[in-house]
């Protein structure tokens, strides 16, 4: 499957210099940007890990974009996303987040019914890739997309 | 000696049994000048042959607040300057020979606080019936902090919706289930499926699909539900149908609000013919049970569309606001509904933002602070399609709900393939205006570019990229602004 969480996720994967545009946009906008990673994609899962702090002092594309890589590099397996944070009063909250790194291989979720009286069902999200503890998530598929001996 | 005297005389007439002119009775006043806390209103009135402008603006100031039609002495009983509604000033409308606007101010006490049903019973209560005018429209009213604090607001606002919903940064789309009649609740439910896994992030019922014999609601409740669960493992994204609860009574709403509720609807639906008290009573129970509230404007068609007598969209918004409704539909410029790009853009500010700035070439007659009332999504629905996503973003920005029905369900490759075609479109679209580019004259060129690796969008727009629906609107501006 491919997770279609993000402002952009039913385009191509954006390149170096699509994610720059971006940035500049936000940071025009005096947007500050953060970047976060999980490999938890469940779409209830607001508290992805925060790679550093929000970068409220940084003004220069070059520098977001480097830590953006430094973030993938490091994170290669994970989802990785590019938030721009709108701290104006009536907002105060997320301008355009959109995702800048996903796993190779995406094995989705399942639906969980938990079956109740007069047809009534509960439902519930399972991640596959949550089986495993954090960390070992998506090491069966490393990057270029074959499965590891 | 002689001005006590006069003073005297004055006031004995003004006491004395009879009719008398409603200028003459105090609702007239030319000089005053409108306290912070007033509610102010601006109506434009067409009097009847031989009634001047300012007496026609003094009887609805009267008509609307402590008057009746003949001298009464209990009004010596009360502090009736205070409560005496105040006609301040009236102008001619430019391009009419018998149509004026008329300023009047009401004392906050004359209010119910909280109250939208006792705001309208007053200032929409008689008044419009009255024999003295051939027509009376309500343009707009400016809600005063300390009057607008009184009520809930929206249950949640743009802000927390999107928060809930974790999606940021472009319109959220939509699209109502076709047809909105007919269909069984397990057919009902497919298309659902199909529409959200393709890429929509909401589904909606339509105002007129409640609990019919062909698929009763909570039949249709439970298919819909699963599709939703469905669509969400599929992309792993939230996804939400806007279940409507409309029903005969209270009671029947709250219990299908409920079930929806307990299902995990992130969100339910009402229609604007609920009433006023049932829409509050809903506002303050979606924001009890952190339910999003969708309001279908069902109706409002034969009140506001009329220019020269009725109710203003921009006023049924301002209220809707108080209300607490979290979703509003106000229009699409382009699609087949009423809609002139002045006066929509004037809603969707008065729906949007914190404070409006007075702005006569788009319908707003007064300046409204909305003092941090959250803000309310817009929701435009009817008659439009991938190919106007340019025109959509330019018109309508990004805190809104675009609902393709017709250009999702009737799709040549399918539902789920339409709804692909308007979120490639839309996403494509915001990248292009983020990255600066004037995607306004690019668009289709904007939207070439997607289609060669999107089959779907190539589709909408080889079917639908000529479709328009350009027809004079009823409801425009009075002045419009000239380009200096």
């Amino acid at each position: 499957m491919h997770l279609t969480q993000g402002t952009f996720s039913y385009l191509p994967a954006l390149s170096d210099e699509e994610i720059a545009a971006q940035v500049r946009y936000a940071l025009d906008h005096e947007w500050s940007i953060s970047i976060e990673h999980t490999d938890d994609p469940h779409p209830r899962n607001v508290y992805w890990e925060m790679w550093a702090l929000p970068m409220f002092d940084v003004t220069d594309v070059t520098a977001v974009l480097a830590e953006v890589n430094r973030c993938r590099r490091a994170h290669p397996q994970q989802y990785v996303k590019l938030n721009a944070y709108d701290r104006s009063k009536g907002r105060q909250t997320t301008a355009l987040s959109f995702i800048v790194n996903r796993p190779a291989h995406e094995p989705g979720f399942r639906v969980e019914r938990q079956e109740s009286s007069d047809r009534r069902i509960r439902y519930t999200l399972h991640a596959y890739a949550a089986d495993k503890p954090t960390g070992h998530r998506y090491e069966d598929f490393p990057v270029n997309g074959s499965k590891e001996q | 000696m002689a001005t006590t005297e006069t003073k005297a005389t004055e006031e004995r007439s003004r006491w004395a049994a009879g009719v008398i002119p409603y200028k003459e009775m105090g609702y007239w006043q030319p000089d005053y000048e409108p306290k912070e806390t007033d509610i102010l209103c601006a109506f434009r009135i067409t009097p009847q042959d031989g009634v001047e402008p300012d007496e026609a603006a003094a009887a609805v100031a009267g008509e609307s607040s402590t008057a009746t039609w003949t001298v009464v002495w209990t009004d010596r009983l009360t502090s009736y300057e205070d409560y005496q509604a105040k006609a301040y000033r009236v102008t001619p409308v430019p391009g009419t020979d018998n149509q004026y606007i008329a300023y009047i101010a009401y004392d906050i006490d004359l209010f119910e606080e909280g109250s939208i049903a006792n705001l309208t019973s007053s200032i929409i209560g008689n008044v419009f019936g009255f024999k003295a005018l051939k027509a009376l429209r309500l343009e707009d009213m400016r809600i005063p902090a300390q009057y607008a604090k009184t009520f809930q607001g929206p249950a949640h606002g743009i802000v927390v919706e999107r928060e809930y919903l974790n999606k940021y940064g472009r319109p959220l789309l939509g699209a109502t289930t076709k047809p909105k009649l007919g269909l069984s609740a397990r057919n009902y439910g497919r298309v659902v499926y199909e529409a959200l896994r393709g890429g929509l992030d909401f589904v909606k019922d339509d105002e007129n699909t409640n609990s019919q014999p062909f698929m009763r609601w909570r039949d249709r409740y439970l298919f819909c539900m699963e599709a939703v669960a469905k669509a969400m493992a599929a992309t792993g994204e939230i996804k939400g149908h806007y279940l409507n609860v409309t029903a005969a009574s209270m009671e029947e709403i709250y219990e299908r609000a409920e079930f929806a509720r307990d299902l995990g609807s992130v969100i339910v639906m009402i229609d604007l013919t609920i009433g006023f008290s049932a829409m509050q009573s809903m506002a303050r129970w979606a924001r009890k049970n952190g339910v999003i509230l969708h309001l279908h404007r069902a109706g409002h068609g034969t009140y506001t569309r009329q220019k020269t007598h009725g109710i203003s969209f921009r006023v049924l918004s301002k209220w809707c606001r108080l209300i607490g409704v979290d979703h509003i539909h106000a229009g699409t410029v382009v699609g087949k509904l009423e809609g002139d790009p002045h006066m929509v853009s004037g809603y969707y500010d008065t729906l949007r933002k914190n404070k409006v700035t007075a702005d006569p070439g788009r319908g707003l007659y007064f300046d409204q602070d909305w003092a941090s009332i959250p803000a309310v999504m817009p929701v435009a629905s009817g008659g439009i399609h991938a190919a106007q996503a340019h025109q959509l973003l330019h018109h309508l920005g990004e805190d809104v709900v675009l609902q393709f029905g017709g250009g999702t369900i009737g799709h040549p490759m399918g539902i789920a393939a339409g709804a692909t075609a308007n979120r490639v479109a839309v996403e494509a679209m915001i990248q292009a205006r983020n990255e600066g580019r004037d995607f306004l004259m690019e668009g289709p060129e904007i939207l070439e570019r997607a289609a060669r690796w999107c089959a779907p969008l190539r589709q909408a727009i080889d079917l639908w990229g000529e479709i328009t629906f350009n027809y004079e609107s009823t409801d425009t501006p009075d002045v419009l602004a000239t380009p200096s």
